[in-house]
């Protein structure tokens, strides 16, 4: 069970503090972000999620730059209070719409009430914002969402596709729209991360994805839904490994390695054809989470070069090529390098005609940096960066660059190929026709290119 | 009538007499045995009106029996009105309540779920002492439910699995019920669930050793789906209890290496654990691609993470047979010319001759190119100084060097590396005085005159163990060595079981028991305290039960040399009654095994013990069928503490039991518990707890096989002697079920050996 609860801003401000059993001093959340901000560390690392000051334990996650904490002096489960952290997030932003400092201090009230219902005598009561709405009554004030800097999952939608209505998944849950009705409408996202390692001879050494379909019903009434995946999906080898296949997937199927579900969803007709059925709970949930080890069609190929064009200069070239359907777009495509440590200057040099990129170097850290605001799909782009160093003749000048990571978002792609058939709302009535927003991202995560 | 009073729920009216009861009595009576339609409706009026008789405090316990025999009935609402009856009155009437649980028991098995839970409930909530007997049963088939755990929130279901953890099931069928009830627990997206459930499966399969490992295969594919799903903070609680599993089985995740592979994405604290991993499942097959992999690290802009890369490099090598392929990863760092990349490496080297000396040429080979201007940190100093002493012969410029490093004397700020300077030189004067003598005469007076007193003593005792004569300076500065066979391991697995014991919880992502980490009023009810030799009640009997013989003490024992362990082996054999000493030379190497010679040892005070342990002595089995069994070697320092004796003992049946007759001798020495179980402890045969006053007296004692894997092997035994009567009640449990007899039989002779 946990002690304390609160929410400090990056700077340390305490924005909410709940105390549950008054085992702990009240000074808590000033130790705790003293500790967390100089975190000693061997080489100035970040603080793990959970440690112990004099017996205390101190456990938090941060979302959307905010600390969430949790305090406790008995030996709890881990993962227990990072989940709840994690779920008193998602509900605050159910009911808030938008997380972040500013609707946080002013729903304050709100958020104390959720807290007491949440949690009781430190203990985790429930987090399902559907069953919240019958215990708790303040109204959220929302805040202007089109001013803020969206954080978090929803706003990969906003930058690439016109179609998706833009503050959709940013309206509160609860809170009334000004035209006193709510939309009956409905959001099934794929959202997949991939991690692609490539050797120095572009050879794909590792890669994974780890994939999500998040649900936001907004539908009045919870209708029961009929989520249909792919009718060959194959799920698991068993030994927990796909590595070993890899590539050997059979004709056009998707195999995945491992998955876990949403208590909501149950899965009478999964085995048969696929169909996930559920009533979804009001709020945003994650219907199920995947993985895959299978090999894919990976969506960008990197080729970098680094040679020495005389005593004090070498010459990195970087060329970038879009590997997906020219109908779709990525999006904040950006390739950092780290550079010899005995560089001075890089010279950048774009293709001619180039729009929509710019290049930077941080000589503090020797890192250069090229990014690419949009890239259509088939096309290629190429980058000189001419070097100067401090040093004649290094013998090693490729094994002290790189290696270059990637950044991406490619709205309405999804690299496993995992679809949603269909998305069938069952409810007697004909008429009632609720928007169905069925969306794909795919984002990197870790998309390294060794030089 | 008179208009019922506002506060009253309903608007029935008051039972004015007797004749009201008497009357809602025969209605109910009527009611209990009709079928016809609509007959649920008039019997929820008729319930409601006695519920709010109830309420308002008027005594309708009369109509006990009428109630219960209406509630045969599938009306759930009308369910809920006859358990809250029911529970109003049992506290107050228990009589009545006995006549509840028949009907009670019958609900716990209805087809409806939602009833079953709710007559469970209300069994469980009649709070009559002497009727909880009757809770046991439906309890029982209550976590058989296949409907039972899921119908509760995420949250309770954690608490839930958390009790469920600590339930022993009766037999192997029971267990696997439990399993594959929560089989599907396994794919919940909420990572508390699943690793309460693990430790549920772990728990119950601790003594089916294949089972256990099945287990391990299962949970490999959700962990992983845990890791890479979430936030951070999320998978590194997950990765945490990764980590420990995989630390305990690495064999079984070697396959798995590519998973612990670190992303360019992940925090530092994510990626020390999968360099931790990593080193932990390299073997032949995957050590090259995994060293490659970390070798990469090296390079990583993260400098923490490229050092700890290198650390694990060097881990991998010193496991592995393979020199070419690591000095080539040697000269790769070195190449690097990175500050920290040299000074890891360096010190890396450094540990590799000590493990292989018979390499030293290749790896001064690669020292040689280092450039003593690059080392800066005092660690990789030391370590070089260290190899230009030790290998002075091979390494043609090492006075050199070390002159320069003695030129710089007072620049250099760390103490550690002035000593190792002062030692590197008097190595280098023993192998090369004419070169040297100069340089350790300027070396000598600078530690002489140093601020620092350990450098200043140890240029002190240089100096004069020279005057006395340079032979004895070397006899004493730079004996002959023996290389390092195994570096030793920071954490005994006595401490990594407790941990094991702490699976979801706090312990698992410190590292650390509980115990070291918590206030004392805040660790679990179940938790035994650090000194496991207070006292610590290991069965639920209500006898006052003493600890003895702690497995802290066996850890200390290890920290203590032969000789001093020899001597308190001595004392504790010298309480006893008789003078014999176990053989003193199992004892001295106490971290190998017992072995058991062919033939019986010519020292007489040698030959009891090891009669003992094969059953020959004083034993009433014939030699020929004793050494017809399968042999038995037992475990020198079986380490087993008392919480996971207690887990064993309550989860594996009893496998034999016997009676022994004591001899008279033997009684008369038993005047407390001390005597007997030091006696057992030089048959390797140890005592967890023991209790009692004479006559009767009680012991629980353990024994291990030798060379058994972690957690495995163990004899358990429970004894109980009666001193006037001379007899001794003898409760055997084992997990190697094969070996029982023998084991069986060298308890009993060492038993039976008691004061002879």
């Amino acid at each position: 069970m946990i002690s304390q609860f609160f929410v400090l801003s990056l700077r340390g401000d305490n924005i909410i503090f709940r105390d549950y059993r008054a085992d702990v001093p009240k000074s808590s959340a000033e130790i705790f972000f003293r500790k967390v901000k100089f975190w000693k560390g061997e080489e100035g690392e970040e603080a793990p999620p959970v440690f112990n000051v004099d017996g205390v334990n101190y456990l938090h996650v941060k979302v959307a730059g905010l600390l969430f904490v949790a305090t406790s002096r008995v030996n709890v489960s881990p993962s227990l209070v990072l989940e709840l952290l994690q779920r008193i997030v998602r509900v605050a932003k159910d009911y808030l719409g938008v997380l972040n400092e500013e609707s946080l201090r002013k729903n304050f009230v709100l958020v104390y009430e959720l807290l007491d219902e949440t949690i009781d005598f430190g203990y985790p009561q429930t987090t399902s914002t559907e069953v919240l709405k019958s215990y708790v009554f303040n109204e959220p004030i929302t805040i202007d969402a089109a001013r803020i800097p969206n954080l978090g999952a929803a706003a990969i939608f906003m930058q690439g596709s016109r179609r998706m209505p833009g503050t959709a998944v940013t309206k509160s849950v609860v809170a009334n729209e000004p035209g006193g009705k709510k939309r009956e409408e409905i959001f099934v996202d794929i959202i997949e991360k991939i991690s692609v390692t490539f050797s120095s001879s572009g050879y794909i050494l590792t890669s994974e994805v780890d994939g999500t379909i998040q649900m936001k019903s907004y539908l009045t009434g919870n209708p029961e839904i009929r989520l249909a995946l792919n009718e060959d999906l194959s799920i698991g080898s068993g030994g927990g490994s796909n590595y070993e296949y890899g590539g050997s997937g059979g004709m056009g199927m998707v195999m995945l390695d491992d998955c876990n579900f949403h208590e909501s969803v149950r899965l009478d007709d999964f085995d048969l054809d696929r169909t996930l059925t559920l009533v979804p709970p009001d709020g945003e949930f994650p219907v199920m989470n995947y993985r895959m080890t299978q090999e894919f069609k990976v969506p960008f190929k990197v080729y970098p070069t680094i040679s020495d064009v005389g005593a004090f200069k070498a010459e990195l070239v970087l060329k970038v090529r879009a590997e997906f359907a020219n109908t779709i777009t990525a999006n904040s495509v950006v390739l950092r390098v780290p550079l010899p440590k005995s560089t001075t200057r890089a010279t950048f040099q774009l293709e001619l005609g180039a729009s929509g990129q710019s290049t930077d170097f941080k000589e503090s850290n020797k890192m250069m940096e090229w990014s690419l605001r949009k890239v259509t799909g088939g096309s290629e782009h190429l980058l000189r960066v001419k070097l100067t160093l401090s040093q004649e003749r290094n013998a090693n000048i490729k094994k002290e660059t790189g290696p270059v990571s990637m950044n991406f978002t490619i709205p309405m792609y999804n690299a496993s190929r995992l679809q949603v058939r269909y998305l069938q709302i069952v409810k007697k009535s004909k008429t009632y026709n609720p928007y169905r927003w069925v969306r794909y991202v795919t984002h990197a995560n870790s998309y390294v290119v060794r030089l | 009538m008179p208009p019922p009073p506002p506060h009253r729920p309903t608007s029935t009216s008051t039972p004015s007499g007797k004749g009201e009861l008497a009357e809602l009595k025969t209605q109910l009576r009527q009611l209990a045995g009709s079928r016809a339609p609509g007959v649920e409706d008039l019997k929820r009026e008729l319930y409601k009106k006695v519920i709010s008789y109830m309420t308002i405090g008027i005594d309708v316990s009369p109509l006990f029996s009428e109630m219960v025999m209406c509630s045969a009935t599938s009306d759930v609402v009308l369910k809920k009105m006859c358990y809250l009856y029911v529970g109003n009155y049992a506290r107050v009437h228990p009589d009545l309540a006995l006549l509840t649980i028949n009907f009670l028991q019958k609900d716990c098995q209805d087809e409806y779920p939602m009833i079953r839970g709710l007559a469970l409930r209300s069994l469980c909530s009649l709070r009559v002492q002497n009727l909880v007997e009757y809770l046991v049963g439906p309890l029982r088939s209550g976590l058989k439910d296949t409907h039972g755990i899921k119908d509760f929130s995420e949250w309770a279901q954690c608490l839930v699995l958390e009790m469920v953890a600590k339930y022993v099931p009766e037999d192997p069928n029971e267990t696997f019920d439990i399993m594959n009830l929560l089989e599907d627990r396994l794919q919940h997206a909420n990572s508390a669930v699943v690793l309460a459930t693990i430790k549920v499966f772990l728990n119950l399969t601790m003594s089916m050793a294949d089972v256990h490992q099945q287990v391990y295969e299962r949970i490999k594919a959700p962990l992983m789906t845990l890791v890479s799903s979430g936030s951070p903070e999320q998978s590194y609680a997950v990765l945490c209890h990764l980590h420990l599993l995989v630390m305990r089985a690495p064999v079984l995740f070697s396959s798995d290496y590519k998973h612990f592979y670190c992303r360019y994405s992940d925090p530092s604290y994510i990626k020390k654990l999968k360099l931790e991993m990593l080193t932990a499942v390299a073997n032949e097959n995957n050590t090259y691609e995994i060293v490659t992999e970390l070798s990469e690290y090296a390079a990583n802009v993260d400098v923490a993470i490229a050092r700890e890369s290198i650390r694990a490099v060097g881990k991998i090598a010193l496991q592995q047979y393979d020199v070419n392929a690591i000095v080539d990863r040697l000269l790769q760092f070195l190449e690097m010319e990175k500050d920290y990349v040299t000074a890891e490496t360096l010190v890396l080297v450094k540990d590799l001759l000590r493990k292989y000396p018979q390499w030293s040429q290749d790896c001064i080979a690669v020292v040689g190119n280092v450039s003593s201007k690059h080392v800066q940190e005092p660690k990789a100093k030391a370590a070089l100084l260290w190899m230009l002493g030790e290998y002075a012969l091979e390494m043609p410029d090492a006075p050199y060097v070390l002159e320069g490093f003695v030129e710089s004397w007072a620049e250099e700020e760390s103490p550690e590396v002035r000593l190792e300077l002062l030692t590197a030189v008097a190595k280098c004067f023993f192998r090369r005085a004419p070169e040297t003598q100069k340089i350790l005469g300027a070396a000598l007076a600078a530690a002489l005159s140093d601020a620092h007193q350990d450098v200043h003593d140890r240029g002190l005792l240089y100096y004069r163990l020279l005057q006395h004569g340079v032979e004895t300076a070397e006899r004493v500065i730079n004996p002959p060595k023996q290389a390092v066979s195994v570096f030793a391991d920071t954490q005994s697995s006595e401490i990594k079981d407790r941990i094991f014991d702490e699976f979801n919880t706090l312990a698992v992502v410190y590292q650390q028991p509980s115990y070291m980490f918590l206030d004392k009023e805040h660790r679990g009810a179940f938790e035994f305290s650090d000194d496991t030799s207070t006292n610590a009640s290991v069965t639920e009997s209500s006898e006052t039960m003493l600890a003895s013989q702690s497995v802290d003490a066996n850890d200390n024992d290890l920290l203590l040399s032969a000789s001093e362990k020899e001597d308190t082996r001595g004392n504790l054999v010298s309480n006893g009654s008789s003078s014999y000493v176990a053989p003193s030379n199992s004892l001295i190497d106490g971290l190998g095994s017992f072995t058991v010679p062919p033939a019986a040892s010519s020292l007489p005070t040698a030959s009891f013990a090891i009669d003992d342990l094969l059953g020959l002595s004083l034993s009433t089995n014939s030699p020929e069928s004793t050494l017809a069994q399968p042999s038995l070697v037992l475990n020198a320092k079986p380490a087993l503490n008392p919480g996971a004796f207690q887990q064993k003992w309550r989860q594996l049946p009893v496998a034999s039991t016997e009676d022994y007759g004591l001899s008279s001798q033997a009684a008369a020495n038993l005047t407390g518990p001390q005597p007997l179980l030091k006696h057992m402890q030089t048959h390797l045969i140890h005592c967890i707890a023991s209790g009692g006053q004479a006559p009767n007296f009680k012991f629980f004692f353990f024994a291990q096989k030798s060379n058994a894997s972690t957690g495995l092997g163990y004899f358990l035994v429970e004894c109980i002697i009666n001193v006037t009567a001379r007899k001794c009640t003898v409760n055997y449990k084992t997990d190697e079920s094969d070996l029982l007899e023998s084991f069986a039989a060298v308890f009993k002779s060492a038993i039976l050996n008691f004061g002879v």
